[in-house]
């Protein structure tokens, strides 16, 4: 039963990867691609870790890789505010909605 | 587990072909970075996970960080000095008659090894090294002459760092306001200081130890001082203080090896009931000081230009 959650979870979290690959590769600027990537990616490798969690030998290795999770949410969303304020200050900034789109309709 | 090291041997050889070949230097150091975390990989998949720790800590993070913090301080024009005139059919021959030459060697290389290595001879020393972990027994004892030289050339690396120009101030000195950053970077250090603390304890029956630990010591301490938290780091009156700090792991892994020499007639030779706490007290002075030297290459320069 646990492993079958375990694996359910797992499962559960690689779309969500697959998404936020796929909204790095084709969004169309920084910002987008930062709200696909850290987003997506935070919930994705919460899943996973709780699926890893639930198949650990003991309480303590379940609550260090639940401890990762923690600090990876910590780090990439100070990460992704660091690099939009850093990209809304030297690059280019964010594309409104009434800007037209160049990959608009494909 | 034939298809991750498959894919894992795939990702470096792509990330070290994208380092190398494509234009631009943003890219090189980004590829190169990449690199580093699978090579990182590829050691814990190798049964090595010393090698791992320091390979993400310092070969992934540390030295990619100083890489793109050289890369801000170019001017634009040269950011793209990597353009070769690059002809791929031109140079694929050689190159590949090469690759398959270098590998067939180390092939021939490997098949006359012998299988065990050094392993039996370790395993039996073991016990009067004063560690438990081979690899600490090795890094700080049986080899501990190499490390020492590994210490030295860092210092060398820092005082090459500040020979080169004046400490850079942090760049929230300069009025860029990063939301998140100092408040993270408080947040952690606590964490960090743990994380030291266990790699230093678990470094005497586990892979962990002085690199590692200082490694992620320097980490927090390269975050609070790009958040400017570190200010005496920059300060004049500190200067000499910092200057014996830096140097200090080296000078008590000399005092060490002057020791053995003495106790036991040869250099670096402790005497096996005292090993133990010798290695104990280069253990804490070496990763001190790496942690130190890692965040003094963060200052970019000479420091000690403020009053």
């Amino acid at each position: 039963m646990r492993e079958l959650l375990a694996a359910g979870l797992i499962l559960l979290g690689l779309p969500f990867f697959i998404a936020s690959t796929l909204g790095l590769l084709r969004f169309h600027d920084v910002y987008a691609r930062l709200h696909a990537l850290t987003k997506a990616d935070n919930v994705g490798l919460g899943l996973i870790c709780l699926g890893l969690a639930l198949q650990a030998s003991s309480l303590a290795v379940a609550l260090k890789i639940l401890l990762i999770w923690g600090l990876i949410l910590l780090a990439s969303s100070t990460g992704a505010t660091l690099i939009s304020t850093s990209a809304l200050q030297h690059g280019p900034s964010p594309l409104r909605l009434d800007d037209r789109d160049p990959d608009a309709g494909r | 587990m034939l298809a991750v090291d498959l894919l894992l041997t795939l990702a470096a050889l792509a990330t070290a072909g994208q380092c190398l070949l494509l234009p631009g230097l943003f890219r090189a150091v980004t590829n190169l970075m990449a690199f580093g975390l699978v090579m990182a990989l590829i050691w814990v998949r190798l049964d090595a996970p010393d090698v791992a720790l320091a390979e993400a800590a310092i070969g992934a993070g540390i030295t990619g960080a100083l890489l793109l913090t050289a890369l801000g301080q170019l001017p634009a024009s040269q950011r793209q000095l990597q353009h070769v005139n690059y002809r791929f059919p031109h140079l694929f021959i050689p190159i590949t008659i090469i690759v398959l030459f270098i590998g067939s060697l180390v092939w021939a290389a490997m098949l006359s090894l012998p299988k065990l290595g050094l392993v039996k001879e370790i395993a039996a020393t073991l016990p009067y090294s004063g560690a438990e972990h081979a690899v600490t027994a090795i890094l700080l004892n049986l080899r501990g002459v190499d490390t020492l030289l590994e210490i030295a050339v860092m210092l060398c690396a820092v005082a090459a760092i500040w020979s080169l120009q004046q400490a850079i101030p942090p760049p929230v000195l300069a009025g860029v306001n990063y939301p998140g950053l100092t408040t993270l970077a408080r947040w952690l250090h606590p964490l960090f200081l743990l994380t030291f603390c266990y790699f230093l304890w678990q470094g005497t029956h586990a892979p962990g130890g002085a690199f590692p630990a200082g490694a992620v010591l320097g980490a927090g301490g390269v975050l609070l001082l790009l958040t400017s938290n570190i200010e005496w780091m920059h300060q004049r009156a500190y200067n000499p203080l910092l200057r014996w700090l830096l140097s200090a792991g080296l000078l008590l892994f000399l005092a060490t090896a002057l020791s053995g020499f003495l106790m036991t007639g040869t250099l670096y030779g402790l005497p096996p009931p005292l090993a133990g706490y010798f290695i104990i007290a280069i253990e804490v002075a070496t990763a001190l000081s790496i942690a130190l030297m890692l965040m003094t290459f963060y200052l970019f320069g000479r420091p000690g230009n403020w009053p």
